[in-house]
Formats: C-alpha cells, structure tokens, sequence
C-alpha cells in the first residue's frame, strides 16, 4: 500500500490493512501447516453436516 | 444431460449404485470434463487447458457409462404415445456426426445442463467481442493470451488499465472473477509491474464481498465482521479500486459503460477487461404427448428447470429457508431432477436492488462449486434409491437453506510465496429464523488469508479431478 494521502475519501483509504507481521505469519510455513489441516478439517465438518 | 461437476457426479453414483442391468446414459456436448475451479489458473498461464480437463469417452468406458457428446434439444417427458415412453431428443456435436439429431428415452432425468453463457445479454461482451471471460479452459486460454500483451506493454514502460468483475446488471459467479483480480495482481507483483497497472474491480453487487449470496459475517482478529470488510481490506492491500453497484449495460473497445443505483451512467476505460456474462438455461423446448409446447410448464422465464422450490412472488423480508428446494424433483414430471445451476432458484439470495431508472442491479444466486457437486450426488442416491426398492420417497435432501458450502478463492499461485482465502458459510442461503444474528452459523463461517489457502485450492484442483476420473477411492472423497 503507497500513498495513502492520494485516497483521502475515496473508498480505498478506510479497510484495515495487514501489518508487517501479519503478512509474515501468512506465509510461514510452521503456522501455514497447521492452517491447512485445521482449514481442511473445519471443510470436511462443513461438507458432512449439510445434506442427509 | 450435462457432464460438469454435478451432472458427472450424479453419473458417476449412480453407475456406482445400480447393477448393470440398469444403463447409465450421459449426454454432453463437450468432449471433456473441465475442473472449472482452477481456470483462473489457466487465466494466468499457471496451468494449461490439458491439466484442468480430460475426456469423458474413456473414463465412461471404463465405468460402463454410455457417452453420447451431444446437446440436448427438446424433451418430451410424456412421450409420443409409443410404449418406449418419455425422450429427449438431443443433437450430435462431435465432429463425426454434428447436426444429427436422435431420441433417448428414460425411465429417470436428470438436468445437469448447467449454464448458457448469455454474453449476447451485453452488447460487446465476450471473447470474439471486446472483453475475455474465464468460465472455460478454451475462455481461459483466451484471456491469458490478451492478459500477456498488456503484460508485455507494462514491461514496454506502457501503464495498463486492466478492469475485471461482472458484465451484466444481474450476472453472478463474482467469486471467480474476484480470484482472477487477486491472481493478476499477484503476477503482476512477481514481475515487478504493480506500479505499472491500475487494477479495477466493477461489480453489481451493493457492497464487494456480497459474492451473491448476501455477504457473510466472520469471526477475525477478535470481530465479528462482514466479508465487506475482508474483501475491501484485500483489495486495498493489492491497490485495486473498486466499483460498486454497477450494471454494465454495453462494451465497445476498449470502454465499458455501466449504470450506477443512482441511475446515473459512466464509462471505465480499460486496456484488458475480464468480466463475467449473465447466466441463464439453455434453449431446451418441452413438448407434451399430443405435440403441444409446454417449456414455460418445465422451465422459468430464465430457462432454468422448475423443481420443488417455491416459486411464489414474495418480498424480501418474506423470503424464508423452506423456499429452497430439498430434492430438486420436478413438480409435474416426478421422473425429471435439475441439478446444479441448472435448477431454477425461488429467489436470489442477496437484497435485490434497482436503479433510479429500473435497471436491476443485483447479483443472481450462485450454485456452483460444492453445492453443484452435493446435490449431483444426493439425487444420485435417491435415483437409486427409488430404482432399487420401488419407493418413490427422498431418503436424502440436499437444501442450500442447510448445507454449507466452502469457497477456496486463489490469491496467488505459488508453493512458498502463494495465498489463498478460505471461506466457508453454513448453510449457504442465509437462516434469519435460526441464526437471527448473523443468519448463519457463526462458528462454521471461517474467512483466512494465507498461504495454506493456496495449499487447500492447488490439493482440492489434484483431489478432485482424482475423483472425477474415477481413480481408486474415488467415492470416498466427499464433495
């Protein structure tokens, strides 16, 4: 994200952005593993519960 | 009829639970199974047509299923008054015999047709026209083609502006073409190019994040938050601007206009523009035993098949769960089952919203993906079912008011540096009477970033064409 002061009221000035660190732990492999399996886990609950 | 995600499906269990007596017959008029999920990959030129498709003919062989590449063009669900019964009479594509026509009778049918890309709907839209799309392998190819010209004029020091999103005031599937604007991005980044486009997002949706399906609330960083909020963050983080509310109504080269809610008109200039055309059934007459045209009896006005939704005009705020269909039965014809998109839905699921003019500037519901692939199976089952006990009872449902669904949107294709958004909602269609909160289940509906989402979409993309040729195993994977 660059030039922040060139979208004062404009719809892109006001989401939140992600900091420095919450992109690190996006890509960290450690942290990222442990997302896939509980994502995956979270999908299959998801895929079993909805039709009979 | 029809062999995409739920039409194959359905097949597939049903040639799995019937004897061989019983003669499985599908009717496509593509040659091939297309994994439509990762076509954004295809967008890109991170995979190839051949690695998101592979014939039908062989795998069909392989499981005794008849093939016919074919497209349905009439069914006569009360027959002719011959003792053979009810028929559909379908239309040779192949290229050994396009343009012959033959009938083929049925004891059960199931309409898993899915969509007619109605690009005529917008003057100028669509590939041959002024605009790519990336709803198919061969759309896809298209459009990475056009994708690399504006990549080689950035790197030739010329700024691009590239616009994706949706080409039609009631047009849906906003999820593909927002992973298409996160994966040029994406690409655009890896090459050193951002400052070099200006990325646009056009949609008819009343907020971004609404994906058709009236946006969602997500538990995220100590918040229940609304997937407005999530979607706008993601765009902000990749500098994409964004219009709302926008019905494109017309495309000339190189120039969209759209009407805004307000009524008011614009035009977005653009140097390569992706954007999705409106949905709508195919061109299938039904006729009755004495010859007599009763399509508006099987079909809606938009040509997608009636089932055992409730098709009663009814405001908003009257919209209930129970209006969505549970076994996708015909009303009329008990034999006849419409499956994935090619069911008509009672309503839409977002507000449905008008300009100042009229236009209907409103997302239409969507239907594909894992619900698609669900309700192929459920009928599937209850078919079989029926067939083998003479019951003519639905042991199993499959309402999008009750079923999940989870939505893997690529952000980005790379092993270490990737990402994806990992969404999930349950049920689909939101439940106010049950959940009157957050009209879903709050603790089901998940939305991360990260790159374990690109991991889930690259392992789904393996998974389920592993499925769907039939490899070993292949019923145990869910859909």
């Amino acid at each position: 994200m660059e030039g922040k002061l060139y979208s004062v009221n404009k719809d892109e000035f006001y989401p939140p952005v992600p900091t420095k660190t919450t992109l690190f732990w996006r890509r960290n492999i450690i942290l990222q593993i442990f997302h896939f399996f509980r994502l995956n886990l979270k999908i299959m609950r998801i895929v079993v519960k909805g039709h009979s | 009829m029809g062999a995409g995600i739920s039409g194959h499906t359905a097949a597939a269990f049903l040639r799995k639970k019937l004897g061989k007596q019983h003669e499985v017959i599908v009717v496509s008029p593509s040659q091939y199974y297309q994994w439509i999920p990762s076509n954004v990959w295809v967008g890109v030129g991170r995979m190839t047509a051949d690695q998101v498709r592979f014939k039908l003919e062989k795998v069909y062989r392989r499981w005794g299923i008849v093939f016919k590449q074919a497209k349905a063009i009439e069914i006569h669900p009360e027959g002719d008054g011959s003792p053979d019964g009810p028929f559909v009479v379908i239309e040779f594509t192949s290229e050994a015999n396009r343009g012959e026509t033959e009938r083929v009778h049925y004891d059960y049918l199931v309409n898993a047709t899915g969509p007619k890309l109605n690009f005529g709907a917008t003057e100028g839209l669509g590939p041959g026209h002024h605009t790519h799309s990336i709803c198919s392998y061969d759309h896809a190819t298209e459009a990475w083609e056009g994708l690399q010209r504006v990549i080689e004029a950035m790197q030739q020091g010329k700024p691009q502006k590239l616009l994706i999103g949706t080409g039609h005031p009631g047009a849906t599937c906003q999820g593909a073409a927002f992973e298409y604007t996160l994966n040029i991005a994406f690409e655009l980044k890896r090459r050193n190019l951002s400052k070099m486009a200006d990325i646009t997002w056009i949609s008819n949706e009343y907020e971004v994040g609404d994906f058709g399906m009236g946006g969602a609330f997500v538990k995220r960083g100590g918040y229940i938050t609304s997937t407005r909020v999530f979607t706008e963050s993601v765009f902000t983080e990749n500098n994409i601007r964004w219009i709302k509310q926008a019905g494109v109504t017309r495309v000339e080269p190189g120039l969209v206009h759209y009407e805004t809610l307000d009524g008011a008109s614009h035009t977005e200039a653009f140097d390569f523009a992706m954007l999705i055309p409106a949905f709508s059934g195919h061109e299938i007459r039904a006729f009755s035993r004495s010859g007599e045209e009763i399509t508006t009896k099987l079909f809606a006005p938009n040509k997608f098949m009636k089932v055992d939704a409730d098709y009663t005009t009814k405001s908003f705020e009257q919209w209930r769960v129970a209006d969505w269909p549970q076994t996708y039965q015909n009303p009329d014809y008990p034999n006849i089952y419409a499956v994935g998109i090619a069911f008509a839905p009672p309503h839409p699921i977002s507000k449905p919203m008008k300009s100042a003019s009229g236009l209907v500037i409103s997302p239409t519901p969507p239907r594909t993906g894992m619900p698609s692939g669900v309700i192929g199976k459920v009928i599937a089952q209850n078919i079989a079912y029926q067939i083998r006990t003479g019951k003519k009872d639905h042991p199993h449902t499959a309402s999008m008011g009750r079923m999940g669904a989870a939505c893997i949107i690529s952000a980005g294709f790379s092993l270490t540096k990737g990402s994806g958004a990992t969404m999930t909602v349950s049920p689909v269609v939101p439940d106010w009477e049950r959940y009157p909160d957050w009209g879903r289940n709050i603790r089901a509906t998940v939305g991360e970033i990260g790159l374990a989402g690109h991991w889930i979409k690259l392992f789904l993309h393996y998974m389920f064409l592993h499925k769907a040729k039939g490899y070993p195993f292949w019923w145990m994977i869910p859909e």
